[in-house]
C-alpha cells in the first residue's frame, strides 16, 4: 500500500513543516490585530443588532398592521437570504448610493442588520415566553401597555433571552469572517493574505481557527457565569 | 358602585356572556358562584375590561368603562384584581411587587410607598417576607401578597377570581381570613368562589351564573337554603 504512505507522509510533512510554524510565529501579532478588528466589528454590530432586534421583536407583536408587516419583512429578508449575499449586495450595491462607504463601516452595517433580524426573533420568543398573567396583572393595576412592557414583561424576557443571545453573539463573531471577502482587515482576511504568500494552509488556518475558538469559548464561559448569577432568586 | 348592563361577550363562535345585568352597591360583598365554564371569570374580567365586551355597558362609579373615550388605565387603578394563580412579579421582591404600581403610575415617593406597603404587609401578616422573592413563598402567602399589591393602589373595588382555588387546603383559611377582614372594613368586593362557606358567611349577596346568564341572585340564606330555580338547586345539591 505505497499510496497510504505517500499520502500520510504528505500530511505529516505539511503539519510539522518548520516553515509553517515560523510563518505563524512571525505573523502572530498581525493575526491578533485582526482578531481585534473581528471583536470590534462584532461588538458594534451586536449593539446595532440589539437595538434593531428589540424594535423588530416588539414590532412582530404589535397590533399595528403596518409595524407588524415592516418588522416581518425585515426579519424574513435577513434570515431568508445568505449573509454572504447580503454583504455583497450592500457593500457593492446599496451602501455606495447612500454614502462613500468603506469596508469596515459597511461590514458593521450589514452584520448589524443581519443580527438584528435574528435578535428580533429571539426578543419575540422571549416576550411570548413570559406568562400571560404577568401582563394582565400589570394592566389590572392600571399600567398602560408601555409601562407593563417596561417594568414587568421586558425584565423577565431579558433573563429568558440571555442564553440565545450568547449563541447569537458567538454565531455573529464566526460569521464576521465572511466580511474578509470585502477586504475588511479582520482575522480571516489576514489569514487569507498570509496563506496567499506562504501556502502554509494547515498552519495558517489552524492558527486562525484556534484564535476564533479561544474568543468564542471565552464568550460562552462569561455567558454561563452571567446566566448563573442572574438565575438566583 | 358597579353596574353591568346587558353585557354580551363571545370568543369566536362561543357565546360566553349572553346579556348579563348586575349591580354592586358601595361596601357590598357579592359572591358569584356557578359551574365551570359558566362565564364567571369572563364577567369579572369584563368589569375591568381585561376582556373587551361585544355589547352592553359597564359603569364604575358612574363612569362608563365601555365608552371608547374612557381612560381605562385611570379606572383600573381604582379596581383591584386578584387572580387564581396570583400573578406576582417573580423578578421583584414582595415589597417591590407592592410598591411598583404606586411608584410608577401614581408617582408616589419610594419612602412613602414603602411605608404604605409595610402597613399592608402587616395587615396580611407578612411583614417578615418583605424582602423575599415570590418564588420562596407558599401559595397562601403569595395570594396574600397579591391582595396587598392590589390594595396598594387604594382601589374602590376589589375583584377576586377564585382566589383560593389553586391553594392547598390548609392555606385556604389564611387567605379567606384576609378577605373577610377586608369585607369588614367596608371594601366593595366581587368574589368568584367555590367556597360556599365564605359566600354564606361573608357575602351580602350571592349570584348564581349558568351558561352565560345570571340565573338567580339573592341573600346567602335565600340562595343556599331556599333556591328557586331548578338549575340553582341542581348545582347546589352537587357542591354542598
Ligand atoms: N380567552 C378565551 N378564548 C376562548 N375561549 C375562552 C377564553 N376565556 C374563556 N373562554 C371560554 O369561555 C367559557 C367561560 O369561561 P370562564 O373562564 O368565564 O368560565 P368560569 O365560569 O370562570 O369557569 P371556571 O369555574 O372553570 O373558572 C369557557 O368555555 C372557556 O373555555
Ligand atoms: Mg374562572
Amino acid at each position: 500500500m505505497p499510496w497510504v504512505e505517500v499520502f500520510g507522509m504528505g500530511i505529516l510533512d505539511n503539519i510539522i513543516s518548520q516553515n509553517g510554524y515560523q510563518v505563524v510565529l512571525r505573523n502572530l501579532g498581525y493575526f491578533l490585530g485582526g482578531a481585534g478588528y473581528t471583536i470590534f466589528i462584532t461588538a458594534l454590530s451586536l449593539a446595532i443588532g440589539m437595538v434593531l432586534g428589540l424594535f423588530a421583536g416588539l414590532g412582530k407583536l404589535s397590533a399595528n398592521k403596518i409595524i407588524y408587516m415592516l418588522s416581518t419583512a425585515y426579519i424574513d429578508f435577513f434570515r431568508g437570504t445568505p449573509l454572504f449575499v447580503q454583504i455583497f449586495l450592500l457593500y457593492f450595491g446599496i451602501l455606495p448610493v447612500l454614502y462613500d462607504n468603506d469596508p469596515v463601516s459597511s461590514a458593521i452595517i450589514v452584520l448589524g442588520l443581519n443580527s438584528g433580524a435574528y435578535i428580533g426573533e429571539i426578543v419575540r420568543a422571549g416576550i411570548q415566553a413570559v406568562d400571560n398573567g404577568q401582563m394582565e396583572a400589570a394592566r389590572s393595576l392600571g399600567m398602560n401597555q408601555r409601562q407593563a412592557m417596561t417594568y414587568v414583561i421586558l425584565p423577565q424576557a431579558f433573563k429568558i433571552v440571555i442564553p440565545p443571545m450568547i449563541n447569537e453573539f458567538i454565531a455573529l463573531l464566526k460569521d464576521s469572517s465572511l466580511v474578509s471577502a470585502i477586504t475588511v482587515p479582520e482575522l480571516m482576511h489576514r489569514g487569507d493574505l498570509v496563506f496567499a504568500n506562504t501556502y502554509e494552509a494547515t498552519w495558517v488556518f489552524g492558527a486562525i481557527a484556534v484564535i476564533y475558538f479561544v474568543i468564542t469559548k471565552t464568550i460562552s464561559v462569561i455567558g454561563d457565569n452571567v446566566e448563573r448569577r442572574l438565575a438566583t432568586d | 358602585m358597579i353596574q353591568v348592563v346587558d353585557v354580551y361577550k363571545s370568543f369566536g363562535q362561543l357565546q360566553v356572556l349572553k346579556g348579563v345585568n348586575f349591580q354592586v352597591a358601595p361596601r357590598e360583598v357579592v359572591c358569584v358562584i356557578g359551574p365551570s365554564g359558566s362565564g364567571k371569570s369572563t364577567l369579572l374580567r369584563c368589569i375591568n375590561q381585561l376582556e373587551k365586551t361585544n355589547s352592553g355597558q359597564v359603569y364604575i362609579d358612574g363612569e362608563e368603562l365601555t365608552h371608547p373615550k374612557t381612560d381605562i388605565n385611570k379606572i383600573r387603578q381604582q379596581v383591584g384584581m386578584v387572580f387564581q394563580l396570583f400573578n406576582l412579579f417573580p423578578h421583584k421582591t414582595v415589597l417591590e411587587n407592592i410598591t411598583m404600581a404606586p411608584i410608577k403610575i401614581k408617582g408616589i415617593a419610594k419612602t412613602d410607598a414603602d411605608k404604605i406597603a409595610m402597613e399592608l404587609l402587616k395587615k396580611v401578616g407578612l411583614t417578615d417576607k418583605a424582602h423575599v422573592f415570590p418564588g420562596k413563598l407558599s401559595g397562601g402567602q403569595k395570594q396574600r401578597v397579591a391582595i396587598a399589591r392590589a390594595l396598594a393602589m387604594q382601589p374602590k373595588v376589589m375583584l377576586f377570581d377564585e382566589p383560593t382555588s389553586a391553594l392547598d387546603p390548609e392555606m385556604v383559611g389564611e387567605v379567606l381570613a384576609v378577605m373577610k377582614n377586608l369585607a369588614l372594613e367596608g371594601m366593595t368586593m366581587v368574589v368568584v368562589t367555590h367556597e360556599m362557606g365564605f359566600a354564606r358567611e361573608v357575602g351580602d349577596r350571592v349570584v348564581f351564573m349558568d351558561e352565560g346568564i345570571i340565573v338567580e341572585e339573592g341573600s346567602p340564606q335565600d340562595i343556599f337554603d331556599n333556591p328557586q330555580n331548578p338549575r340553582t338547586q341542581a348545582f347546589l345539591s352537587k357542591v354542598l
